[in-house]
């Protein structure tokens, strides 16, 4: 309690981010105490030191971070906050790993207003919680207005993974499937629907949910015949097997008859002008899964609320191009490329 | 997604590309232009290139407003907007088109200047009343499509009595370009015109109408079919062409029925008329001076007129000798031709016009047919 006794009560409804806020005086504490440990509150952070202690499991630890600095802050289905939750456990997650403890750092801008740092940092506890993840250290700065635009959060992630288990972006194996756990595009569509110069009403909420659950169903379903996960986050599926196919050294042949896509992305895309397989998504995974367990896989991703639309698009196949390959819906071919250049600022 | 699947749909694919393939002659070659970018991105990117008998090519004409663009223009654009107080709004794909000395907006704006990006006219009509102290610079292009847009913000700017907004017009018309295609002296030498056909533009034409055409049909024997810009859309005018080569015509058609009426959109036509009148001659990267293929405003106008405003002057900057967009617009050529492609020309590093937008013919072949063999022809 002795903390508390020169805490003060910080005024949310009204207030604002000023340099005393960063300034390390009484102020720092006030907002560390009174916004971020309300919203965060667990064990390691009431004891209020610079780090935190915590024991370590059997296995490997795996360890990730992100920084975050998606504009608009709020937008349908999430905000930034619960995106650097869920993005940072998906990181973790996607070596097969269960995620335990995250770091949060925040660059506040002169000015944010108090109201929605609580929004955020509430949403940030909430998607942790739920995730089962502890927030357990952080940091809180504060640069001149104009220096930064409101907010930016970076999180650090600590998980553990079980022995035997060794995902990688290089094991992928001719012939293996491609799996896919949902309708692709729905968060890219979600962020460019809220941009100022470009609102347009469209029925989409972000796709940003914590996927370690959904991964610790595939393990267990498919165990070390699921060579690689990923979740495509920016440049979306194309980028993301692409990067699969360098790193591994063959192809991939997709059936874009196969790839789940909402009607409604579809048409925000050919609005827009994008591609869907180039829209950032926050809460997929992209599973490369050797071809005789690919079907157990894909049954126990079905079974899982996150994984309910899954699908197998395509398979790995020899290429010394390393190309990603799609027979087209229409009955003729193309290449699935990289971006190229920059589809939007700041989707992440 | 209504309006648009039912133009998607792979069993009336089939059946029109069997057609083509019993009714096209193996005696002999078809080549038909697409002279839009849009019919060249369906192209690639419904793959229809895998549904035609080897003996119908595809030609990928110059109808990307951002591939033509010379190099001189955007670097005028770039010395305007180093100055002070000077506000350019863009539309997003004129970024990353390189200037001279590997330049290009998207760096001008990371060096500090202040470039927006716009998806209307509209849009830059609102930047100009929210920042009275600023000179907010229009940065127009494209075809007959976006020209009416352009026009309209012209006269609004002109009510509104907007003393800090003004056009860097760099509007372009699409029968001179096909025209200067068709003039061109390598065809005239080889005394036969490469190109059988042309798939007829789109969305301009739902403007300008199917009647400035006729001419083009008329004066060269080209039969010239107007297409939509579904993939559908594109395979039915390749049989509408097949068909009138067959029979010796050379007509304007009208595919496009949907959207494009004969004497095209009235209004469009004339807020354009209005505002804009011909220059003598415009240069498009990869074809050169053509004439009486851009627009300029009208002297009722002239005051909104950037050029004229800031005193901009044009420096003529020569293409890169090796490239071969010129040729490769022409039909005489295909990218895989030309040696800058994929080597030091690419998507991320443009040389040439035609890798600069996604539709533009090299760009297109890179990003959807490089490294394609037949191979999922056969699948």
């Amino acid at each position: 309690m002795r903390v508390k006794s020169y805490q003060r009560k910080l005024d949310i409804k009204n207030g604002c981010i000023d340099l005393s806020h960063g300034s390390g005086g009484r102020a720092t504490t006030e907002l560390v105490l009174g916004l971020f440990h309300e919203a965060f509150g667990n064990e390691w952070l009431a004891r209020c030191n610079d780090q935190s202690a915590f024991g370590v499991r059997s296995g490997r630890m795996v360890m990730t971070t992100d920084s975050y600095v998606v504009s608009p802050l709020f937008f349908p289905g999430g905000n930034i906050g619960s995106l650097a939750v869920h993005g940072t456990i998906n990181d973790v997650a996607m070596a097969g790993a269960r995620p335990l403890y995250l770091a949060a750092s925040f660059i506040l801008e002169e000015g944010f207003r108090l109201s929605d740092l609580k929004a955020i940092a509430d949403s940030m506890g909430a998607a942790a919680r739920a995730a089962g993840v502890h927030i357990i250290t952080g940091d809180t700065k504060v640069v001149e207005r104009g220096k930064a635009d409101g907010l930016f959060i970076s999180t650090t992630g600590v998980g553990v993974l079980a022995n035997g288990l060794e995902l990688s972006a290089e094991n992928a194996r001719i012939g293996d499937r491609v799996l896919v756990s949902g309708c692709l595009g729905n968060h890219g569509v979600a962020i460019m629907s809220r941009r100022h110069n470009l609102a347009f009403q469209v029925d989409i909420v972000s796709d940003s949910a914590a996927l370690h659950d959904l991964v610790a169903v595939m393990v267990a379903a498919g165990g070390a015949s699921i060579r690689v996960m990923r979740d495509p986050t920016r440049g979306g599926l194309a980028a993301t097997l692409n990067e699969i196919a360098h790193q591994s050294s063959l192809g991939f042949r997709l059936q874009e008859e196969a790839i789940p896509v909402k009607p409604v992305v579809t048409a925000a895309c050919e609005l827009l002008g994008l591609d869907p397989l180039h829209v950032a998504n926050e809460g997929k995974l992209v599973a490369i899964v050797a071809a005789d367990m690919a079907d157990a896989v894909l049954a126990a991703m079905k079974a899982h609320p996150l994984g309910c639309d899954a699908a197998d698009i395509g398979e790995a196949v020899a290429d010394h191009h390393h190309l990603v390959q799609m027979s087209t819906s229409f009955g003729g071919g193309r290449i699935v490329d990289w971006l190229s250049g920059e589809q939007l600022p700041r989707i992440c | 997604m209504k309006y648009a699947d039912e133009f998607r749909d792979k069993i009336i694919a089939q059946r029109l590309a069997q057609t083509i393939g019993t009714e096209a002659n193996p005696q002999r070659a078809y080549r038909f232009m697409e002279f839009c970018g849009g019919h060249t991105h369906a192209i690639a990117r419904y793959g229809l290139e895998d549904l035609l008998p080897a003996n119908v090519r595809l030609i990928h004409g110059p109808g990307c407003p951002v591939c033509v663009l010379p190099t001189s223009r955007i670097d005028m654009a770039i010395r305007l907007v180093a100055r002070p107080q000077v506000t350019l709004c863009v539309y997003g794909d004129l970024m990353r088109v390189p200037g001279t000395q590997g330049q290009s907006l998207l760096r001008a704006r990371a060096l500090g200047a202040d470039i927006r990006m716009v998806y209307s006219t509209l849009d830059a009509i609102r930047i100009a009343e929210h920042t009275p102290d600023q000179q907010v610079v229009f940065f127009a292009i494209g075809f007959e499509t976006t020209a009416p847009a352009t026009a309209v913000m012209i006269r609004l700017a002109k009510k509104k009595r907007l003393k800090n907004l003004s056009v860097f017009c760099n509007h372009v018309l699409t029968p001179p370009a096909m025209q200067s295609i068709l003039d061109s002296p390598d065809i005239q030498t080889i005394g036969q015109a490469e190109i059988d056909g042309f798939i007829g533009p789109a969305h301009v034409s739902t403007i300008i109408g199917t009647e400035p055409y006729g001419r083009l049909a008329d004066e060269f024997g080209e039969p010239i079919v107007i297409a939509g810009f579904e993939p559908l859309d594109v395979m039915q005018a390749i049989l509408m062409l097949v068909r009138q080569v067959n029979d010796g015509r050379s007509e304007v058609q009208n595919q496009y029925s949907r959207a494009v009426k004969r004497e095209g959109n009235h209004r469009a036509v004339e807020e354009m008329s209005n505002v804009f009148e011909l220059r003598d001659q415009f240069e498009w990267r990869g074809l050169g001076l053509i004439p009486d293929s851009g627009l300029k405003l009208k002297r009722a106008y002239a005051k909104f007129d950037a050029e004229a405003r800031f005193v901009m002057h044009e420096q003529p900057v020569a293409d890169n000798p090796a490239c071969e967009c010129g040729a490769i617009l022409r039909g005489m050529k295909r990218p895989v031709n030309c040696k800058l492609f994929g080597t030091v020309c690419t998507p991320e590093t443009p040389i040439g016009s035609c890798m600069v937008s996604s539709e533009g013919a090299c760009a297109a072949h890179w990003t959807y047919g490089r490294g394609r063999g037949h191979q999922l022809r056969r699948a």
